[in-house]
């Protein structure tokens, strides 16, 4: 009988033991992913027992997102004060408990409760645990210029729409604006929330302030996107810089003709016979409609693919908050790709269901302003530690390489073109290389228009490219309404000197 | 050891609610002197109880269908195991489970060589135990318990046969029956999808609000929290009366914390350092309980002990088992820990006969 108890014996153990290996793969391998969830109440209460980090602007002394210390039941409670009261809200996000995290405060939540896994903060937090001292996390500061931010808020207040800019160079995120915005210190008020969301605003459709639209908010490109097809075309080797084009004013799709944009007289402008730089300075759709039937739009397509589109740009916001851009289908809300069902001449020229965020637009500048090769952006600059110190400090990356170094230098030459003599001279800042495109993407009603300007500056050697929207703009055109935007950004990002 | 686990157990419980404690301390002199009276009572031989082995095993069938009574039973979270008798308020099927294998062991040392050659005839119980196992599953809508004693049955049966082949059959047959039940009865249905699947991305239907909700809102509510609260201890845990189990102004963010959940509270508070000791404790309760088996020097005595030691490893594996998402959860309780009346004395008798066939062994 022994033989068989030894073995009942084993088998029970060997129930146990499973009991401490199932522990062991909840509390280490599957905590983190646990602890991310956002239903996770527990998580969420118990850290507000810990001093989050702060949140500064790019000179490091704007404060961002501070804390308000609560004394509870005998325990001290920290919770998030806003001292901007709505200063790049959508980017800095919220940190409450009832309801949870948005943006940096909850990608960047590790860093902020010192549970981050670099050495030096462990060992901090570990000496903060055993002395019962509250622990502190580790700081933020963003790469976001307060003077330029301010300035985008402002000009895009009343509108509905975004502002990115970065450099092109390093992919510090220096304007992330969103139009209408709100103020974060309510979210945790009563109703405060639910304010927020339901609040009136400019926007067509889904109205919230909560929407980052930079990242987001998904536009038609119009215009912009010739960019795009433009460096497919030199990139595919069909087209040249040096290309002539017939413009009759319309172009034949399946038999059917497309106008060009209509003159202020209402009747379509027709260029005659042009060379490739004019076509894009005038942003002429018969001739980009053409290009696109002539590369088909698969190729139209990868080339999107190569700048970003169909995949979500790696910047510190949570997966949800962030949108690819590219072909949607709108009555399900889903990307589609599928070259076979894609008119490929409304496609070149930014229509055709084709949507994209501010921020694909502006990395589509910024891969032109860097010779082709777009750089992974940044929002965070660096994190530090509380008692002072760097803990990470983030390097550029090369995220993408878009196209062709010789076909980003045509281009840049195109797009400087624009600013001097084509559609966006509004632009034009004196003494500076402006380069840019604009878009004036039509709406399902007459005269109501998404204007665009995409821009990138000092042509020769870029240190801001960006991209500003404004939807739902009554007879306003990309040229118009964000190009002069786009000129104050630049104004205030560029260094005093350039700007003779 | 015992004494160990009752300790951790009526800290943690102090920790989460300080009257329920005082409560718990209670049962716990109840436990001992229950303890106490066994050892006395029995103190010259306790053998004398192989005679009356027929009696346990009825009692044990009137315990296990108390609850099934109208006017005491209660249904407490689908499950009728509560009996409710003026003021007190117990759950028959703790000692139950005892009473089973003492009869199990008395049956058992008598039967082995008849059982043994498995003629279908002598078989003819097995099925019959069988049976009653389900049907206590099926009408208590009690899956955990039915596993325990089944489990209990299968490793004495085993143990008096030496035949693995019943444990085999017998498995198989609890997987059918489960299965079934799985197909058959919604509250077993439930319980199984709650495990596969605590997480849904879409909203499904919430039997409890009749509206739709995700399944971590509804019906997983529980589960998934309770895996929250041993996920937040990690490693090093957050420290004995530093766990966060309610929001800042109050609220229970997870329910049963001190009865079905106290090992997720546990976890939080101690970590996997503290919880793994807590196991580990268990683990050479078990060991000890095992080796007291094997020192027995009669049938009986040691199909007692190990019956008893399986039985108590058995049900810490169901309830933390189903706690860790290792099988599907059922509301029993943590032996010496959790907060519970019953389970506390039932526990304490069954060291009482551990301690009883050890000393015998002894002397």
């Amino acid at each position: 009988m022994n033989k068989q108890i030894s073995r009942v014996a084993l088998v029970a153990l060997l129930l146990l033991a499973a009991l401490i290996v199932g522990t062991t793969y909840w509390q280490v391998w599957a905590a983190p992913g646990l602890a991310a969830r956002q239903d996770n109440a527990i998580e969420r209460v118990a850290q507000f027992r810990i001093k989050r980090g702060l949140i500064y602007a790019s000179d490091g002394k704007t404060v961002l997102a501070a804390n308000k210390a609560v004394k509870k039941a005998g325990e001290t409670l920290f919770f998030r004060r806003y001292p901007t009261n709505g200063f790049a809200s959508q980017v800095v996000g919220y940190s409450t408990q009832g309801r949870s995290r948005a943006g940096i405060e909850r990608q960047e939540n590790a860093y902020l409760t010192a549970s981050n896994a670099n050495l030096g903060t462990i060992f901090d937090k570990l000496t903060d645990n055993l002395k019962g001292a509250t622990v502190t996390g580790n700081n933020l500061v963003l790469n976001l210029n307060v003077k330029a931010q301010k300035l985008a808020e402002s000009a895009l207040a009343g509108n509905c729409g975004s502002a990115v800019v970065l450099n092109p160079k390093t992919g510090a995120v220096e304007v992330m604006a969103s139009s209408p915005t709100y103020d974060p210190n309510k979210i945790e008020s009563p109703n405060g929330y639910a304010s927020i969301l339901h609040s009136p605003s400019a926007c067509p459709g889904s109205s919230s302030a909560l929407l980052n639209r930079a990242t987001q908010g998904l536009f038609v490109p119009g215009s912009t996107f010739k960019t795009v097809t433009a460096a497919a075309a030199l990139d595919s080797g069909k087209f040249k810089q040096d290309s002539r084009f017939d413009d009759p004013g319309y172009c034949t799709e399946y038999g059917k003709q497309i106008s060009n944009a209509l003159n202020p007289d209402q009747t379509a402008e027709s260029y005659g016979n042009v060379d490739f730089l004019a076509a894009y300075e005038h942003s002429i759709n018969a001739v980009f409609c053409n290009i696109g039937k002539s590369l088909g739009a698969k190729t139209v397509l990868d080339e999107a693919k190569k700048f970003g589109f169909y995949s979500k740009p790696p910047i510190e916001l949570p997966s949800n908050e962030v949108a690819p851009s590219g072909l949607y289908n709108l009555q399900k809300g889903a990307l589609y790709d599928n070259p076979k069902i894609v008119d490929p001449g409304r496609l070149a020229f930014g229509q055709e269901h084709l949507l994209a965020t501010p921020l694909q637009m502006a990395l589509v500048a910024a891969a032109v302003a860097n010779n082709g090769t777009i750089m992974t952006p940044h929002l965070v600059k660096k994190v530090t530690a509380p008692g002072g110190g760097t803990v990470v400090k983030f390097k550029p990356q090369i995220w993408r390489k878009a196209m062709k170094p010789a076909t980003a230098a045509i281009l840049n030459q195109f797009m400087q073109a624009v600013v001097t003599g084509g559609t966006g001279t509004t632009a034009a800042i004196p003494g500076v290389a402006v380069a840019g495109k604009t878009g004036t993407a039509e709406t399902k009603d007459n005269h109501v228009y998404t204007a665009w300007f995409i821009f990138f500056a000092p042509a020769d050697n870029p240190t801001v490219a960006g991209a500003v929207v404004l939807e739902h703009q009554l007879n306003g055109f990309g040229g118009s309404v964000a190009a002069p935007i786009a000129r104050q950004l630049m104004e205030a990002l560029l260094p005093a000197t350039s700007n003779k | 050891m015992a004494g160990l686990l009752t300790a951790v157990g009526v800290t943690e419980i102090y920790r989460l609610g300080p009257s329920d404690a005082f409560k718990q301390g209670l049962w716990i002199v109840i436990g001992v002197a229950l303890f106490a009276v066994t050892l006395l009572g029995l103190r010259r031989d306790y053998r004398v109880l192989e005679q009356y082995k027929y009696l346990f095993g009825i009692g044990a069938i009137v315990l296990l269908f108390l609850p099934r009574l109208p006017g005491i039973g209660t249904t407490v979270n689908g499950a009728r195991l509560w009996v409710h008798a003026g003021p007190f308020a117990f759950q028959p099927g703790e000692l139950a489970k005892i009473f089973l294998i003492v009869f199990l062991a008395a049956y058992l040392r008598e039967k082995r060589e008849v059982l043994a050659q498995a003629r279908l005839k002598d078989v003819g119980p097995l099925l019959v135990i069988w049976g009653a196992c389900m049907l206590v599953l099926a009408s208590s809508n009690d899956l955990g318990s039915g596993l325990l004693y089944f489990g209990i049955f299968l490793a004495m049966l085993y143990i008096a046969t030496a035949r693995l082949s019943f444990v085999v059959v017998g498995l198989g047959l609890f997987l059918a029956g489960g299965f079934f039940a799985y197909e058959k009865i919604p509250h077993v249905h439930e319980r199984v999808i709650i495990w596969l699947q605590p997480w849904t991305t879409q909203k499904v239907y919430c039997p409890s609000t009749g509206g739709l909700a995700l399944r971590q809102d509804c019906q997983s509510y529980q589960l998934v929290k309770s895996l929250y609260s041993i996920a937040n201890g990690g490693f090093p845990g957050a420290g004995l009366g530093k766990g966060t189990f309610t929001s800042s102004d109050g609220v229970q963010l997870i329910p049963y914390l001190n009865t079905d959940f106290i090992y997720s509270a546990l976890a939080q508070e101690l970590g996997l350092i503290g919880a793994a000791a807590l196991l580990l404790v268990f683990m050479l309760f078990v060991a000890r309980g095992m080796k007291i088996a094997l020192q027995a020097d009669d049938g009986f005595s040691k199909l007692l002990a190990a019956g008893l030691t399986f039985g108590f490893a058995l049900q810490t594996f169901i309830i933390v088992g189903g706690v860790l998402r290792i099988i599907p959860l059922t509301g029993i309780t943590l032996p010496f820990v959790s907060y519970g009346g019953s389970s506390v004395v039932a526990n304490f008798a069954l060291l009482a006969g551990l301690m009883l066939v050890s000393n015998r062994a002894n002397s």
